[in-house]
């Protein structure tokens, strides 16, 4: 047993996991806000990415300027997408909301190979330094300021929804629509923000995957992924999302690892995570931190 | 009395769920500093009204007016703001959210420092302005004496506790008009006789205006300044509590046919 490459490769889930983490959260906020299903995640990301890496290699903006408007662009993103195409939607059946996103999500794949192509394309080198050792282990630079990233995200979640007026707007409409608008709560604010948000914070998921391995429609797959670990957090639970992920991020991992040693099927870890799913599903339906009650479609 | 404004003005509203007529041509006045209440059997639409107040109805015909201001089209959320709150008759508090987040749920509007001038909490003045919120909100917690249970999770609390939260959540939109949908329902004497006490003093000491759906008469006729009678959504009294309960319509519609029932502020009849 190679245990060095166990540790490197666990090490290698918790950074990733922690990314999925970051998208299922703004999957989960998306569906507590507005209860919609948003199949069109992964494009969050994909959008994001190709936005910033047009500003950084057709506009040669420096990486923090190319960031910000990726961020100011993708509030924007949010905001339209959900004013234009989610809001009609308002009332109407779940699977008409679902059929929408999912169109929503091949539209934006199609849209982007037709501007940005098929290839994939890498950013422009942003660290000086290749690689650090960390505890003996090796670990790319880029990975290391994914993982702070990620940590920053989760801890501006957490401060958005405890201490700021917009966040406690947001639990209150969760958990009622209508007693939240008698309080002065404006509903369809709070749907536009928490798309905003969520497209944001995907973005930056986005950024992050692309300047790794390079911007492609492959990065639109975390919408996938992300299913495995909502699910296994509960669909409806913020901190369920975190968890999830990295659990998810680790266990597709291990079971390379498991497999490469001793099963030699091949490709498990692609499939790892969707065989979880389908054992989160049959054992423990609403997750580890989900509502019971919570419909399922 | 008749010279002072009035808060609240309903003219002729009707509300029609397709063939059900919940209201018809319904209209009454409530003035400043009052304590309107609005009692009736079972289904003759108080709740109703009181919706269309709060804007979670809208009058299918008729106007509503807010401080000589027309309100009947404005959202929920918008006549919060201008100042009209409300409690439900079905507990409604966000049950996993602590007393505390309960009530500053109420103080939305109030809250002025939008989503940027928050990220710049500690530079802005932000903080001063939080400082002044809660000062209020502990006030309001004072008040209702919930202080011992302001970091619980509202959901985990006692029935007349949670209804007094509730009532601090509306409270702390600072509103100038209160809509309370039976703040007594399912209480024990001692629990009625707390929340009469509340009602009178956000009345008389925070100067709200009430607007009060209760089923409980003894409580309504000791501290109503004036009651409206509903029944099968019509209007068939309005007065002082006991120029409408001498009313014959109303011992008729309400009370019972049995005369002996009626007699002032006594047990509560049937409802």
């Amino acid at each position: 047993m190679d245990t060095t490459l166990l540790f490197q490769l666990v090490l290698n889930g918790l950074i990733v996991g922690a990314l999925y983490g970051v998208v299922a959260m703004s999957f989960v906020l998306i569906y507590k806000a507005s209860q919609v299903v948003n199949f069109a995640q992964g494009e969050f990301l994909l959008v994001g990415a190709w936005v910033c890496w047009w500003m950084l290699t057709h506009w040669q903006l420096p990486i923090w300027a190319g960031f910000l408007f990726t961020l100011a662009f993708m509030t924007l993103f949010g905001i339209v997408l959900q004013v234009i195409v989610l809001r009609p939607l308002v009332g109407e059946p779940v699977i008409s909301v679902i059929m929408a996103t999912v169109g929503l999500s091949i539209f934006f794949q199609a849209l982007m190979k037709w501007i940005f192509g098929v290839f994939a394309q890498p950013f422009p080198p942003i660290f000086t330094v290749e690689r650090v050792h960390v505890l003996g282990l090796e670990v790319q630079s880029v990975y290391l300021a994914s993982l702070g990233v990620s940590a920053l995200i989760m801890l501006g979640f957490w401060w958005f929804f405890t201490y700021s007026k917009h966040g406690l707007a947001m639990r209150a409409t969760a958990y009622d629509q209508q007693v939240a608008q008698s309080l002065g709560v404006s509903v369809p604010k709070v749907f536009a923000m928490s798309w905003a948000i969520s497209a944001v914070v995907s973005a930056v998921a986005g950024v992050v995957v692309g300047v790794v391995n390079g911007v492609s429609s492959a990065l639109s797959f975390y919408g996938i992924k992300v299913f495995p670990a909502v699910i296994l957090g509960g669909l409806d639970s913020i901190v369920g999302a975190v968890l999830g992920g990295l659990i998810i991020g680790v266990l597709e991992n291990v079971a390379q690892y498991v497999d490469a040693e001793w099963l030699n099927w091949g490709n498990m870890y692609q499939i790892a995570p969707f065989y979880a799913l389908i054992l989160i599903l049959l054992i423990k339906p609403y997750g580890l931190f989900g509502t019971r009650n919570i419909e399922r479609v | 009395m008749a010279g002072i404004p009035a808060v609240l003005e309903a003219g002729g509203v009707s509300l029609r769920f397709g063939g059900v007529r919940a209201l018809t041509d319904v209209s009454f006045a409530v003035r400043r500093g009052e304590i309107f209440s609005i009692i009736g059997p079972n289904g003759a639409g108080k709740t109703s009204m009181v919706n269309c107040v709060s804007g979670r109805y809208r009058p299918t015909e008729g106007r509503i007016l807010f401080e000589g201001q027309d309100v009947t089209r404005l959202r929920p959320n918008r006549r919060a703001a201008l100042g009209i709150g409300r409690t439900f008759q079905n507990l409604a508090l966000f049950g996993h959210m602590s007393v505390l987040d309960n009530i500053m749920v109420g103080r939305h509007h109030l809250l002025g420092a939008g989503f940027l001038r928050g990220m710049a909490y500690w530079v802005g003045g932000a903080q001063r302005e939080e400082l002044a919120h809660r000062r209020e909100v502990e006030e309001i917690i004072d008040f209702l004496e919930i202080q011992h249970v302001r970091k619980a999770t509202a959901g985990t609390l006692s029935y007349g506790l949670r209804k007094r939260v509730e009532l601090a959540r509306a409270v702390a939109l600072k509103p100038r008009l209160i809509l309370l949908d039976e703040p007594m329902a399912g209480m024990n004497l001692e629990e009625k006789e707390d929340m009469a006490r509340f009602i009178v003093d956000l009345n008389e000491e925070w100067g709200m205006t009430v607007l009060m759906i209760e089923h409980d008469m003894g409580v309504v006729m000791d501290i109503s300044h004036r009651v409206m009678v509903l029944d099968f959504g019509r209007r068939i009294a309005e007065g002082t509590p006991e120029a409408v309960l001498a009313d014959e319509h109303v011992r008729r519609a309400y009370l019972g046919e049995a005369d002996e029932v009626v007699s002032g502020a006594g047990e509560p009849a049937a409802a």
